[in-house]
């Protein structure tokens, strides 16, 4: 049992009084976050990427996955209150939470989502631990062309399966990748569309990019619409469970966890798609039953399985991450970027390179998921007055940090005018309903990505080829024309599928 | 010809309803139950919601005044309420005020003193008792 002593290593450094202050501070300001629409851990992430400068490695990591934790937590009481998902991956929680919230059930659904969560969490990153290993052992053998053609993959899945729109996705990937390559070559020093500024030589600091589109772009965003309609909120005590909620809902936890992690490990998998699958299982598994499913009517079924599903795939997405070096979520997306701040290169040999830091951060995401659950579950009525705030006053203190935080980046004003311009960046996609995904992965992943395509070409001294010469290359770029043509080709031969009704019933 | 009351669901909203009321039975005339909100949080809870605004209607019913309930969203709450004044041509508006320190008044601003000082029509400023 190699893999248990190693995470009981991880728990010892892990349990460090300092190291526990960060874990609880991730986890509050992640459900704070979750909690209120429109803000969301990747924003609170990006927010805090300074911090970097300051803390040290393991205890911003361990910071930031309670914040990616808490965020997800958060969003399913919003979900549950207000019938107003926090964030996309609580969408499902929202149809049945809230019809359970009117029946005078809001205490039992914050229960059965917190301890679902809570299941779901640690069992998905136990698996991460176990996994990880044998996954990134594999994964050094990869070539620098297989690599290539995975993140390829990565980003056509992302930037055409998710969202509304694959025109859309593809948009946001050009304008990410357009980004990333500004400032000069790594090989060549050549200078690459900086228009002949010096101060654009360095490249644009992801900092200021994330801040610009994630904070700016949706103050902005918020200013624009800032009056509307107040929504009536459920008042609430605290969470708890009857016998009876306790043996319907532990079925679908597990159920939720199954669906959720692999989702959430695949590129791509999000936690949209396994959460709407969860709910459907739960929904066709509760009327096969009994004779009459409680669905439609607030069933605890239908919050228990997405919220699991959910929170499994949240952890399911450190896989690709800590194995592969590939972000699957706007989240993860910064979280790789504050590891390359410290000079981590997430990757393959991470886990031999930092196995303390690999192995402290995932006995911190154990801590941290239970300290959620001790946390939110008494906190749920004080969670639920933060919907008061008004939004002139929060987003003022965003704005606030946004400045200090891309000005922190090089002491130089040119910084917050490209955050301006990135704020203006992400008002407009806002607007033109361009997912941030796909950017905020091309921004990130598009470097990386030249870097492998010019170690295969040098291997093969600038012969094309050398871009298919391993198996498992062209086995993926396969993979790659498939998904690129596979839906336009099902779409004409099949009526619209289930999911474009799902979304017109949420709507 | 109406009395126009600002109503919020508090003592001080209460008490410029109950006076309203009051002030329309001796007038022989209508009123009109102004609520706004600035709309600027998620939750608003001086805005009424659905069950609230039924179950004033039912108040307002059972008092036997003619009436009616007009929700409004807008940045200041005082504009609101004078721009319904204004568009009924009111005889009289009531509203509910509380004490406010002079710190309070600077840092908070008072609603009711701009309602006041800007009416067309007599103001008549009620305490919960």
């Amino acid at each position: 049992m190699d893999t248990l002593n190693l995470l009981l290593d991880g728990f010892t450094s892990a349990l460090t009084l300092e190291n526990l202050l960060y874990a609880a501070i991730g986890v509050l300001l992640g459900t704070f976050v979750g909690v209120l629409p429109g803000i969301g851990p990747a924003m609170a992430l990006a927010l805090l990427l300074p911090v970097t400068y300051g803390l040290d490695a393991t205890q911003a990591l361990i910071m930031f996955a309670g914040i990616y934790y808490g965020g997800m937590y958060g969003g399913s009481t919003t979900s549950i209150l207000l019938n107003t998902p926090g964030e996309s991956a609580s969408v499902m929680t929202a149809i049945e939470g809230n019809k359970m919230a009117k029946k005078g059930r809001a205490a039992q659904a914050l229960a059965t989502a917190a301890i679902g969560s809570f299941i779901a969490g640690t069992v998905g990153t136990l698996l991460v631990a176990f996994f990880t290993p044998s996954i990134a052992t594999w994964a050094v053998e990869i070539g620098a062309p297989s690599y290539f053609a995975i993140m390829l993959l990565s980003m056509v899945l992302v930037s055409s399966v998710l969202g509304a729109s694959r025109l859309r996705g593809y948009i946001g990937l050009a304008i990410g990748l357009t980004i990333g390559l500004i400032g000069l070559d790594a090989s060549t020093a050549q200078a690459r569309l900086t228009g002949g500024s010096l101060q654009l030589a360095d490249g644009i600091d992801i900092v200021v990019v994330a801040v610009g589109v994630f904070a700016i772009g949706e103050a902005l965003w918020t200013a624009a619409h800032l009056r509307r309609k107040p929504i009536d909120v459920i008042p609430v005590g605290r969470p708890f469970m009857g016998r009876d909620d306790w043996s319907r809902s532990w079925a679908p936890w597990l159920r939720g966890t199954a669906l959720g992690f692999p989702f959430g490990a695949l590129p791509a998998g999000g936690a949209e798609t396994p959460t709407f699958l969860s709910y459907i299982t739960e929904r066709k598994l509760a009327g096969r039953r009994r004779g009459g499913s409680e669905f439609g009517e607030g069933a605890i079924e239908g919050v228990a399985g997405p919220e699991a599903a959910n929170n499994a795939s949240a952890a399911g997405m450190f896989v690709p991450l800590l194995a592969l070096g590939l972000p699957v979520t706007a989240t993860a997306s910064i979280l790789l970027a504050a590891m390359q701040k410290y000079g981590i290169v997430p990757g393959p040999t991470l886990m031999t390179d930092q196995p303390d830091l690999i192995w402290t951060l995932l006995a911190s995401l154990l801590i941290g998921n239970t300290l959620l659950l001790v946390i939110n579950l008494p906190l749920a009525p004080m969670w639920a007055k933060l919907l008061r705030i008004q939004r002139p006053q929060l987003y003022a203190g965003i704005l606030f940090f946004a400045c200090l935080g891309a000005y922190s980046v090089g002491q130089s004003s040119f910084d917050l005018l490209l955050l301006l311009l990135f704020g203006g960046l992400g008002f407009a996609i806002r607007r033109f309903g361009i997912p941030v995904l796909p950017l905020i992965l091309g921004v990130i992943l598009g470097p990386l990505m030249e870097v492998k395509m010019r170690e295969a070409l040098d291997l093969s001294n600038g012969e094309v080829s050398g871009l298919f010469n391993e198996p498992l290359a062209i086995f993926v770029y396969v993979l790659v024309v498939l998904v690129v043509v596979a839906p336009p080709l099902i779409a004409r031969f099949r009526p619209p599928a289930l999911l474009e009704q799902h979304d017109q019933e949420v709507s | 010809m109406a009395i126009v009351i600002g109503f919020i669901p508090d003592q001080y909203g209460e008490a410029a309803l109950a006076y309203g009321l009051d002030e329309a039975t001796r007038r022989k005339t209508g009123v009109v139950v102004v609520n706004t909100t600035k709309g600027d949080a998620l939750v608003d809870k001086r805005y009424l919601g659905a069950e609230g605004k039924v179950t004033l209607e039912q108040r307002l019913a059972d008092s036997g005044v003619e009436h009616e309930v007009r929700q409004t969203m807008g940045s200041d709450i005082a504009d609101e309420i004078l721009a319904v004044a204004a568009g009924v041509d009111a005889d009289a508006i009531v509203i509910g005020i509380r004490h406010r320190s002079p710190v309070g008044k600077l840092i908070m601003g008072s609603v009711a003193q701009r309602v006041i000082v800007d009416a067309a029509c007599p103001v008549i400023a009620v305490k919960p008792g």
